[in-house]
């Protein structure tokens, strides 16, 4: 910096320099676009600040708004020059033309500049009075500006105030940018507040109801970006009685015919928010009725606003499955679909799916198997198992697609059909063992561990059923050390249980087993599973028999990927980014410009117990969405290090696999046959993958032990909830 | 709100950008391209808004070009998204096309464009007709320096005052997009007709216009019966001149008109659409020699009608080479670039019905790895004078207090949507049989 400030004697700094202080506009001009080029570029031009900033006083509008941008860009670094800038822009501010004293009240604004900021409050008391309404609607967001650099400057001169008598005004565009200016105020005064110096009561903006009135008159008549600003301040409000809620739902109504998306959504927000207090069934009704017209316009928008309005739409169907009941084939995938539009439609068909619309569904969905894009063809499967698990008359003919699939033999879809299959078997134990040969004959195609872990539990939970058991367990016995840990553990497991249903044909293979996994096993959490097998077998085989082949309750699909407090917050929160990452704000804002780190530590610090209770469910939401079937598998003994614990459950996480095996009630009992009372807590913190969003709808299967263990975990919740994004 | 909205080459170089609030750092711009490829080596769709250290990317892609918005708060996602789409559409009508080339060449332009659509983060004036009206590429041109157009903050913020023509004309367009999916054994399994009511309007001073369609909706809350047919639109969005208030209350389409070209509405019909054009594929793969294509094309409207410019696109394998076709109409071109080959018939008329054959070499050794992709069949086409949903205009009522006559004109047309598709069976092996 030091370098270009001195000046260069050649080079382009040096010609721009002489340029810029030519004796003719045109060559002064044009060095100026020539420094702005240089700028765009990224090369820096700081030092020709005094230079550039003689050119400032000028008829030449352009001219004018390229030395400002120059400014904008290089005031914070050369601060006791821009000094020299303050009386044209006073100048300015009380220029003829509008468009003149507008840019120069936004332009000082923008400078944020200690120095400069002292001289804004003279010409931005005259803009907020100016009698041309452009000049005014910039002003208000002036206000915003200098409350977020200096606020006691905004407060003491009144302009908070001022602020709020403009929302009367008689121009709806300055209606709409006083209200944002509050907004944005309001929120930078709680984003601020610390508990030493509270949010300053005049930052906070409440919205009364003459606010509301005036809203609701401005509303009709503002532009696009006014209506966003309108409707978000309207969802805010706390109506007094269920009269008004009606009212507002009523007003509010006809902007879902507004073509701009956001507004839309907006709309959607409010209804959903003053939806609550209406108890008349069939304005509600009618509410809901108009509704889906405009979600279902908002899939024939571009790629990004549609996935917007997808995640927006699942979260609505989350709490009211009814809107788009009969929509189902709008969320049909094209073929051109971006992947993360066409991963969101399969979520949402599968929140459709009912018994009536099974069939079409299903037979897309086996049309998407047979594309290229592995990922979704993936998940494409995974949806005819959710399928097959929520509507019980399907789940024949999912079993049926998927045959079909297994045998087109493509390497990934028959391992993505293995493991659905296992989650069927899991919903409905005994219907379908007609599939097991089928299953068993493609053994030798899988290569992942989460299908061998499926097959493997496969075999093991029908073991008394298939008469090559052994044999084909054995291969997993002889191969035990090279394979991945969640396929151990269900080689262990499986092969524990074809002893204890036929004791003849499995007596070498169990030993073997165990004498493997207890020797030579690197993992602690096998070696324990196998020690846990081995005593139970040696000193009591009823028990054994009790813990290893209980019965498990069947897995069901769940309504909700988010907990039903942080469902109703999101609610509140349609069309924002909370909403579309489906986690409530305070998981990824940063505070002011401290950046996310403070609320992280506010977490942390335990000093809100609520927010930190509403972290940890949104990590136990996340953690059930992730996996198919998530079973509370606290296998760690009591003598095994917590920490190490933890890696090797987040080494194996996201095995659906392995987890089948123990199911909680067993275990349970398996802890307390070892007097461990502590089930330790990491194996529920394994981060979930960032990799799927919260997708799959299998809830943890009987467990509520994530929730009431929630508290007890210590700081890793939080760094899961970042590694999230 | 956005702290700060750039525009990145595919190599993730920023071209321009412009900040509006200093809480989020310009150089967090260049870690975009970067996350997003991590992302994508990790296995996930990149997604438009993904969240990384505190900072919120919102991106949008136009042709080779990223448009991205940084934020650092719970920002309305759907408002920056659309508006970074708006800040396409502004800059494609000022520059005609967005690309690398057009930014360097117009950056000065771009940046008061940038000042004035956005302020503190917050969109502002959007409408490429007012901005033209004081952000011009001949500004140095002009004797009388620009002003703000009171447009801008009116309550009619999108028409001046003061417009005069000679003689005062209408013209409206209704198209309509047909979208289809028909999966490989003929049944349709979605349709869908997305309308658009686009209006060129050359009238003089501040015109109140009524518009009255055949809307099933209408009649009946009115009670009055239709002559013919009438139509019932799903979902009904309109340009903001129109008063929504109205057209909740009693279905009236009342508004003062842009001048110039605008789309006055667009409207949405989920009524099954029988396929106007029907197409269907009978392939005949001799794998490891070549592979055989009958095309049948149908046109399955009114004889009176007829379509023009029909584009029929059959994708083929990606190792095909040396094709050769024989069409009873139109002709055929083989497109490498897409994997597929292009039948294009000027004129099809109602009830009409053609053929095709294609033949192409295969090579005879084939990636065992290799995935049979199956992309659709996409048909393009459109078909003048005539509507699939049987919208029609019943009136166009133009009030001037200055009581001018003015005449407005109405022309009709169905096109393809972006997705007119049929599936294709998987390919049937044939090498097994007797050549």
């Amino acid at each position: 910096m030091n370098l270009s400030r001195a000046a260069p004697k050649k080079g382009e700094n040096f010609e721009l320099r002489s340029d810029l202080n030519s004796e003719y506009r045109d060559r002064r001009k044009d060095a100026i676009k020539r420094v702005i080029a240089n700028m765009t570029v990224g090369k820096d031009v700081s030092g020709l600040f005094p230079d550039v900033l003689k050119n400032m006083q000028t008829d030449d509008l352009e001219q004018k708004k390229l030395v400002y941008l120059y400014l904008m860009n290089y005031a914070k670094t050369q601060p006791e020059l821009v000094i020299l800038a303050v009386n044209t822009f006073v100048k300015d501010a009380d220029d003829p033309n509008p468009l003149v004293r507008a840019l120069a009240i936004r332009t000082m604004g923008m400078l944020r500049a200690e120095k400069i900021i002292d001289y804004l409050s003279d010409p931005l008391q005259k803009c907020l009075r100016d009698e041309n309404p452009y000049v005014r609607k910039t002003a208000c967001l002036c206000v915003a500006k200098l409350y977020d650099l200096k606020p006691e400057l905004a407060i003491d001169n009144g302009f908070i105030g001022q602020l709020q008598e403009m929302v009367s005004d008689s121009n709806p565009m300055v209606v709409a940018n006083a209200i944002t200016a509050l907004t944005d105020i309001h929120a930078t005064a709680v984003l601020n507040a610390t508990e030493s110096s509270p949010a300053p009561l005049q930052a906070n903006f409440i919205i009364t109801p003459q606010v509301l009135g005036k809203l609701l008159i401005a509303l009709g008549e503002s532009s696009e970006w006014g209506r966003v600003a309108l409707l978000t301040c309207l969802a805010r409000y706390k109506a007094v009685d269920e009269k008004e809620s009606e009212h507002i739902c009523e007003r509010v109504l006809p902007q879902f015919q507004h073509v701009n998306g956001s507004v839309v959504l907006a709309a959607v927000k409010v209804m959903m928010v003053h939806m609550r207090h209406l108890t008349r069934e069939d304005l509600v009704k009618q509410i809901i009725k108009k509704m889906a017209p405009p979600l279902v316009t908002l899939v024939s928008s571009a790629p990004e606003t549609q996935w917007v309005a997808l995640r927006n739409i699942n979260l609505l169907l989350q709490k009211r499955p009814d809107i788009l009941q009969n929509e189902m084939r709008v969320f049909f995938c094209k073929y051109n679909d971006p992947p993360y539009v066409k991963l969101e439609k399969l979520d949402i068909m599968i929140r459709l799916a009912q018994e009536k619309n099974v069939d079409t569904l299903l037979s897309e969905l086996k049309e998407y198997a047979s594309e290229v894009d592995v990922d979704f063809v993936r998940r494409a499967i995974k949806a005819i198992g959710q399928c097959a698990i929520k509507i019980e008359s399907s789940a024949g003919r999912c079993v049926q697609v998927l045959l079909e699939l297994i045998n087109t033999r493509v390497s990934y879809v028959v391992q993505e059909a293995v493991v659905v299959m296992k989650d069927i078997f899991r919903k409905y134990p005994h219907n379908y063992e007609g599939v097991i040969p089928t299953l068993c004959a493609n053994l030798d195609e899988l290569d992942e561990p989460e299908a061998k872990a499926s097959l493997i539990w496969i075999i093991g939970e029908y073991a008394e059923k298939i008469d090559n058991a052994s044999e084909l367990l054995g291969v997993f016995v002889d191969s035990f050390l090279e394979e991945a840990y969640q396929v151990q553990l269900q080689t262990l497991t499986a092969v524990v249980k074809l002893y204890m249903k036929k004791p003849e044909s499995a007596q070498g293979v169990v030993s073997k087993v165990l004498e493997t996994a207890t020797k030579d096993c690197d993992s602690p959490d096998v070696r324990d599973r196998a020690y846990i097998y081995w005593r139970l077998l040696s000193t009591d085989p009823n028990a054994a028999k009790a813990v290893i082949l209980a019965t498990r309750p069947p897995i069901t699909l769940a309504q909700t990927t988010v907990p039903p407090v942080i469902l109703e917050e999101l609610l509140g929160e349609i069309g924002t980014l909370a909403s579309v990452y489906h986690k409530p704000a305070e998981t990824f804002v940063g505070r002011g410009r401290v950046g996310a780190d403070a609320v992280h530590r506010k977490i942390e610090g335990q000093e809100d117990e609520a927010i930190r209770e509403k972290a940890l469910q949104t990590l136990v939401a996340g953690q059930q969405a992730e996996n198919l079937l998530d079973f509370d598998e606290a296998v760690a003994g009591e003598d095994q290090p917590t920490g190490l614990a933890a890696t090797t459950a987040a080494v194996v996480q996201s095995s659906a696999g392995h987890k089948v095996l123990t199911s909680a009630n067993p275990l349970d009992d398996l802890a307390s046959l070892f007097g461990s009372s502590s089930l330790a807590t990491p194996t529920q913190a394994p981060a979930p993958s960032p990799m799927s969003p919260p997708a799959s709808m299998f809830p943890s299967v009987p467990s509520a032990a994530p929730l009431s263990n929630g508290p007890a975990v210590p700081s890793k919740p939080q760094e899961d909830l970042l590694g999230l994004f | 709100m956005a702290s700060l909205i750039a525009i990145l080459d595919l190599k993730g170089k920023p071209l321009i950008q412009r900040t509006y609030r200093d809480d989020v750092s310009p150089s967090q711009i260049e870690r975009f391209l970067p996350l997003a490829l991590e992302l994508e080596e990790d296995g996930q769709a990149v997604k438009p808004c993904f969240s990384s250290g505190g900072v919120n990317y919102m991106h949008i892609r136009h042709s080779n070009l990223y448009l991205l918005a940084l934020s650092k708060r719970n920002t309305n996602a759907a408002e920056i998204i659309i508006f970074l789409h708006r800040l396409v559409s502004v800059l494609i009508e000022y520059f005609k096309e967005l690309e690398e080339e057009s930014i360097r060449d117009n950056f000065v332009i771009i940046y008061e464009l940038l000042d004035e659509m956005m302020d503190f983060g917050y969109p502002q004036t959007t409408e490429s007709k007012i901005l033209q009206e004081y952000i011009t590429q001949e500004s140095h041109k002009l004797e009388v320096q620009a002003s703000v157009p009171i447009t801008v903050t009116n309550a009619v913020s999108w028409r001046s005052e003061g417009i005069r023509y000679r003689k005062n004309e209408v013209f409206l367009d209704v198209i309509e997009s047909v979208n289809m999916l028909v999966n490989a054994n003929g049944n349709v399994i979605r349709s869908e007709i997305l309308g658009a009511v686009k209006m060129k309007c050359y009238l003089s001073g501040m015109p109140e216009l009524r518009l009255g369609l055949n809307d099933k909706v209408m009649f009946e809350t009115t009670g009055r019966t239709s002559r013919g047919k009438s139509i019932e639109m799903e979902d009904v969005k309109f340009h903001q001149c129109v008063r929504l208030s109205r057209f909740e209350s009693d279905r009236t389409i009342s508004f003062i008109p842009p001048d110039g070209e605008f789309e006055l509405m667009t409207y949405r019909l989920s009524t099954p659409v029988k396929p106007l054009i029907w197409v269907e594929a009978a392939v005949e793969s001799y794998r490891g020699s070549r592979v055989e294509y009958m095309v049948k094309v149908r046109a399955q409207f009114k004889r009176r009608s007829q379509a023009n410019n029909v584009e029929i696109f059959v994708p083929v394998p990606e190792d095909a080479d040396t094709p050769k076709f024989r069409a009873s109409t139109g002709g055929v071109q083989y497109a490498p670039e897409k994997s597929a080959f292009v039948w294009k018939i000027k004129q099809l008329g109602g009830g009409r019905e053609f053929l095709m054959r294609a033949h192409f070499g295969l090579p005879s050794v084939k990636n065992v790895d290799d995935v049979d992709r199956r992309p659709p069949i996409q048909v393009k086409f459109e078909i003048p004078y005539f509507t699939v949903s049987g919208i029609q205009v019943r009136y166009l009522k133009i009030v001037e207090k200055s009581g001018y006559q003015a005449l407005p004109w109405v022309r009709y047309i169905t096109q393809s949507g972006d997705e007119y598709a049929m599936r294709t069976l998987q390919e049937k092996d044939a090498s097994i049989q007797p050549i």
